[in-house]
């Protein structure tokens, strides 16, 4: 796509005067520029307000950072309420292991509908595709009496398990086969005497690692900022996940947490997914686009 | 030596394709086909656990009567109004802010640098938790919070009173319009450009040397094509709007205030789903999202379908340049 429009960007010489371009292209800098700022302030104070004392985040507003930041992730760690190591822990277990086992057999169920013909291959794509848009709310009461019943309440399990089968996964993976995936390639791995299930971990997971890791990323953060299921499943202090936890903080009172502190508990669950951000951004649009132009 | 060609036709790969769809259809079996159906079989009892737990009242078949009284009794109705009126207040800048951007960023005549830096920025806020978003907008707009403290340093806002915005209707529901909007314009932007870079360059050239004007060319050209997937746009927003839960019940505590205001059905659903209270309730509510959802995803599926294309436009303007 991008390749395509820049074949297109040759100068556009146009008729009408170059002024009315270099206006439309100031009008246009202001507007990026506003929602940059209306983007960015929110953390911007957020990290402000991090490294100030309680008393001065009170006193009023600042733009300048203060020297308190490392006094308050002291005091937010010493808080026995705010268990953000463990959180932390459980945040990034559950979602390492949901964006492996989802990019995996995701990508497994693709090679499956895209590589070989069987006769139920229509019904079983027609019904991935069907139920791809069922949101996980409206299982939630048979999802909570299951785990129940099974002894997984109040476990991690329920909150990776079902990572294995997303059909959103699923149907990403097999529009990237479309377009990346020669048959002949498989079936010169056959005449080389490689078992089926060999060909696909040795030669189609490596082929599929742009696709891979764009999921990866997605199912990352999809399932490091879940709250709906994680709230209802999860009950003791040493389980809970980051979002849990944040939930917990603004239903607390300000004894327990000085604003200072709750200005670094915010930053302590968002700032590492920022960072993130700021390293895979350009693959990370990418890959939303990637996904969006087709269907 | 063996020929490849003539063994391959002993070996059976199909069966491949079944064995390699276990894992998928055994998990998606278990762990959502299974509670699906077992939510819609509870929205027709009774059921629920008296006595901190200790008795257990029912399961009593009831038929309809766990429907009827959600649109009787409780305020299913104003909660579905509310999770509306949310989405839409959020959604409608977000569709006019995310075109405007599409159009400039894939624009031939502008050429504006420093996308990436831009577009990096403004999908940024999607990829947030939720949950901690909206925890952040809740300090930044308390009655001591930053905005305020700015409001009172430029002199807008006295100093003893401050804007107490969750305790207002249109402050609450316009902050969380606000964080609906921060969250979701950068990703309808993106998704907007491809569809835009989708059309063939050819159609905007030729309009240009026709003469026609930006404006024009937006109106004519770009809008129409652009419609299949501005109607996927709107309605996988409606859906997620539908679900509405994360930012308006971190940033309430659950409550909905003021006065219920803000609540939203799934909020409502994630009361019902504490053992005290009947479960039937909860799955009568699940069941009317579900139909909601397979309704709005029949009309994306038609929708995408229904793809006029960039064929049709040509022809038009093909037949229109006949005529001149």
């Amino acid at each position: 796509m991008m390749d395509n429009r820049k074949a297109n960007t040759k100068p556009n010489k146009s008729k009408r005067g170059v002024g009315g371009v270099v206006t439309s292209r100031i009008l246009s800098y202001i507007l990026l520029i506003f929602l940059t700022i209306i983007c960015l302030f929110p953390f911007y104070i957020l990290i402000v307000n991090a490294s100030r004392s309680h008393v001065q985040i009170t006193a009023g507003f600042s733009l300048i950072p203060g020297k308190n930041l490392f006094q308050n992730i002291k005091d937010v760690l010493k808080n026995s309420t705010f268990t953000i190591g463990s959180g932390m822990r459980n945040s990034l277990l559950i979602a390492t292991l949901s964006a492996v086992l989802t990019t995996y057999f995701s990508t497994l169920t693709a090679y499956a509908i895209h590589m070989y013909d069987f006769k139920l291959k229509k019904y079983a794509f027609t019904f991935i595709m069907f139920v791809m848009m069922v949101p996980a709310q409206v299982s939630a009461l048979g999802f909570l009496d299951l785990i129940d019943k099974i002894g997984m309440r109040n476990t991690l399990y329920p909150l990776f398990l079902p990572a294995i089968a997303s059909p959103v996964t699923f149907f990403f993976m097999k529009q990237y086969m479309e377009s990346v995936l020669p048959t002949e390639i498989v079936e010169a791995a056959r005449a080389d005497g490689s078992s089926e299930f060999r060909t696909f971990n040795t030669i189609i997971l490596p082929i599929m690692k742009p696709a891979i890791s764009v999921q990866a990323i997605f199912s990352f953060v999809g399932s490091w900022n879940n709250y709906f299921i994680p709230a209802l499943v999860i009950s003791s202090q040493n389980k809970k996940t980051v979002p849990i936890l944040m939930a917990g903080l603004r239903s607390a009172s300000y004894q327990n947490f000085s604003l200072a502190q709750q200005y670094v508990a915010i930053c302590m669950a968002i700032i590492p997914l920022i960072i993130m951000y700021f390293i895979l951004s350009r693959y990370i649009i990418a890959g939303v686009t990637l996904g969006s132009v087709k269907g | 030596m063996q020929n490849p060609k003539k063994s391959k036709k002993f070996v059976n790969y199909s069966k491949w394709g079944y064995i390699f769809l276990i894992p998928f259809f055994v998990t998606y079996t278990i762990f959502s086909l299974i509670p699906l159906l077992s939510t819609f079989y509870y929205s027709f009892f009774e059921l629920y656990w008296a006595n901190g737990g200790l008795s257990k009242v029912g399961p009593n078949f009831v038929g309809l009567k766990n429907f009827f009284k959600l649109f009787t009794e409780s305020e299913f109705l104003k909660y579905f109004g509310n999770t509306m009126i949310l989405w839409i207040i959020g959604f409608i800048p977000q569709i006019l802010i995310s075109l405007l951007l599409a159009a400039l960023f894939t624009s031939n005549r502008l050429r504006l640098k420093r996308q990436g830096f831009f577009k990096s920025v403004i999908y940024m806020p999607n990829l947030i938790m939720a949950s901690a978003f909206a925890m952040l907008f809740f300090t930044l707009f308390s009655p001591d919070g930053p905005v305020n403290q700015l409001l009172i340093q430029f002199g807008f806002v006295n100093a003893g009173d401050p804007i107490r915005f969750f305790s207002r209707i249109t402050g609450t529901r316009g902050i969380i319009a606000l964080m609906n909007f921060l969250m979701w314009f950068g990703n309808t932007t993106i998704m907007l450009m491809a569809g835009i870079m989708g059309i063939d360059q050819g159609l905007f050239e030729a309009a240009y040397v026709d003469g026609a004007k930006p404006i024009q060319v937006f109106k004519r050209i770009t809008l129409p094509l652009l419609m299949p997937i501005l109607s996927y746009v709107m309605i996988t927003s409606l859906i997620g709007g539908i679900q509405m839960f994360d930012v308006p019940q971190i940033l309430t505590s659950g409550s909905g205030s003021p006065n219920n205001t803000s609540k939203t059905v799934v909020m409502l659903l994630n009361s019902k789903l504490s053992p005290s209270l009947n479960y039937g309730d909860g799955g009568a509510i699940s069941v009317i999202l579900f139909m909601l959802t397979a309704l709005c995803s029949v009309v994306v599926y038609r929708s995408m379908m229904n793809k006029t294309g960039n064929d049709e436009v040509k022809k038009k303007i093909r037949e229109e340049q006949r005529r001149k």
